[in-house]
């Protein structure tokens, strides 16, 4: 049978029960949402199940919503099953003030680097990451960067005087 | 010799230390970019390496979020700059996959050359230096003329030669023309005997097999826990490429093969990219006579017909107020997009190239993600070296094929 979005959210129905999680499909990817104390156990879930076996983590990154209280960060994990061609988005989301949220690097080795980044630039605290500190921006850094609290400058000019220009 | 010792401080401690604490990097000449190692050696053995990434880091992500479309073109071809024409169309890509823009044939067809004439050249360069850093300093020289060529190629297409900004949403900005037709040609009729050459200088090269065979390998299932993907993850024999597995630009039109090998190591790797390379002038081949074939108007098309995001002609935009006004929009990013998260991933010249873009519905991407493929395989290097020798080491380096531009976005 071959892997498509319904079976995977059937199984993971099954195993978890019903509004464990809240399921959408965009641009044919299935991308469901736990709640973040379960992060590990889905993942583990994935990754060592017969059927589902998405043993490939193609990327990890976070987002920040800055007006949805209580959940301001996202962490997302693109996950592929190589065999059967199928790739999942799945999030969690944490509130920024105590982001605490356990680890992948034991499944997935290749999230080390990109746990490393996520916490660089959103300060996403990976609970059990062997070597969690900042990895592309300099140590001496006391802020999230990527955060939405840092906006980029304004690209508007405000230095042109419409007054200069016959329009005031 | 004696009286020299005792002008010699040396720190506490420093006697009993049995092992040599290596810097290598930020600027060493075979890093072949700005990234460090340090390095515990016993003798010229490896005891074990720290890999320190970020020194060329231009907040490209938080740059995006400030961004229309277009602007964001220019930030991918920094990535890996050894093959830039890729991640502006794989931008691109993930731009129509969003809008929902669908691309004529002979777009797809045009893409492809391009896409797989800089997956030659990134090859090239990789492969070549992993000779120039086993010693073998001749294969570098005798391949870098062609790598001029395709970029005067790309020069005939786009007007750049490294940092391309090729293309636009939709397609290409002019139609190629009868220049870049008769390099290609020229480039597909050389070509074959130049890579013959380099490969006989190296693929039965005692010397080079020596310095090569077994070192830096990786078994198929720590490259997949390691997210290794493209050249290197199919060196250690995974068949996994996204050309194959999710065609875009219409590559499921093409009859080509997926090199693998078995080991992962340097040599593995090697090979693995000199057959690609013949894979690829392959594709180019089988797209130049498929664009042959179209007739009439469909032989003059090179973009898609999306008035939103498609410049309009620079002699319309002179001499008519509408094309005036939708080119005004573009340049400005005044054209909202529509709201969605789409993750879009290309076969870049090192590995999976992804992009995720989240669309809150405004201007700008309310979050961009690179997936940047020698990012996540880089973290594997310490176990790739470790146990040993120096000098494998910086082979291993090599032929990972890592980009700096890439790896600190």
């Amino acid at each position: 049978m071959a892997l498509n979005n319904e079976t995977i959210q059937k199984k993971l129905v099954e195993k978890f029960g019903e509004g464990f999680f809240q399921f959408e499909e965009s641009y044919g990817m299935l991308s469901f949402e736990a709640s973040k104390e379960n992060n590990l156990k889905v993942l583990q879930f994935l990754h060592d199940d017969e059927t589902l076996g998405f043993r490939f983590l193609t990327d990890l990154c976070a987002v920040n919503y800055p007006d949805q209280i209580g959940r301001e960060l996202a962490v997302v994990y693109h996950l592929h099953n190589l065999a059967e061609n199928v790739r999942v988005r799945f999030k969690v989301f944490t509130n920024i003030a105590e982001p605490d949220i356990f680890t992948a690097t034991k499944l997935y080795a290749a999230a080390n680097f990109m746990e490393r980044e996520t916490f660089d630039f959103y300060g996403v605290n990976f609970v059990g990451h062997p070597n969690l500190k900042r990895i592309l921006n300099v140590d001496e850094m006391d802020y999230f960067p990527m955060r939405k609290e840092y906006p980029l400058e304004d690209q508007t000019r405000v230095d042109k005087d419409d007054e200069m220009f016959g329009r005031g | 010799m004696t009286e020299h010792h005792q002008h010699i401080k040396l720190p506490e401690g420093s006697i009993e230390k049995q092992t040599t604490t290596l810097n290598m990097g930020p600027t060493h000449p075979a890093t072949h970019g700005v990234f460090q190692n340090i390095m515990e050696l016993d003798g010229e053995r490896i005891v074990s390496s720290e890999s320190t990434v970020g020194y060329i880091h231009r907040a490209f992500e938080k740059i995006a979020e400030r961004r229309p479309l277009y602007q964001i073109t220019p930030l991918t071809d920094r990535l890996n700059y050894c093959s830039s024409p890729i991640n502006n169309m794989g931008w691109h890509l993930t731009c129509e996959k969003l809008l929902n823009i669908k691309t004529p044939k002979r777009v797809d067809y045009l893409r492809i050359i391009i896409m797989e004439l800089s997956r030659i050249s990134d090859h090239l360069i990789c492969n070549s230096i992993v000779g120039v850093d086993a010693g073998a300093y001749t294969g570098f020289l005798y391949v870098m003329q062609y790598r001029e060529l395709i970029y005067e190629i790309y020069e005939e297409v786009c007007g750049s030669r490294l940092t391309t900004n090729i293309g636009r949403i939709g397609g290409f900005e002019r139609n190629f023309n009868n220049t870049a037709f008769t390099k290609l040609e020229k480039f597909l009729k050389e070509y074959p005997s130049v890579l013959k050459e380099f490969e006989n200088l190296f693929t039965r090269n005692r010397i080079f097999m020596d310095r090569t065979i077994g070192t830096g390998g990786i078994s198929a299932e720590r490259a997949l826990n390691y997210g290794f993907t493209g050249p290197n993850l199919r060196a250690a024999g995974v068949d996994y490429d996204v050309r194959v597995h999710s065609p875009y630009s219409s590559y499921e039109d093409f009859d080509f093969t997926i090199p693998v090998g078995n080991t992962g190591d340097n040599y593995d790797r090697f090979l693995v990219r000199n057959e690609e390379m013949w894979q690829s002038l392959n594709i180019i081949q089988q797209a130049y006579q498929k664009i042959q074939e179209f007739k009439g108007a469909e032989a003059e098309v090179f973009h898609a017909d999306v008035p939103e995001y498609y410049l309009p002609k620079k002699e319309d935009v002179y001499t008519k107020m509408e094309a005036l006004i939708w080119h005004f929009k573009i340049i400005m990013g005044e054209v909202d997009m529509p709201k969605g998260e789409v993750y879009n991933s290309v076969e870049g010249g090192n590995g999976e190239l992804g992009f995720y873009l989240i669309s809150d519905g405004g201007r700008t991407p309310f979050r961009l993600h690179f997936r940047r493929p020698c990012f996540v395989y880089y973290q594997a290097y310490p176990e790739l070296v470790t146990g040993g020798m120096l000098s494998d080491a910086i082979v291993t380096m090599s032929s990972l094929n890592l980009i700096a531009g890439e790896m600190d976005a």
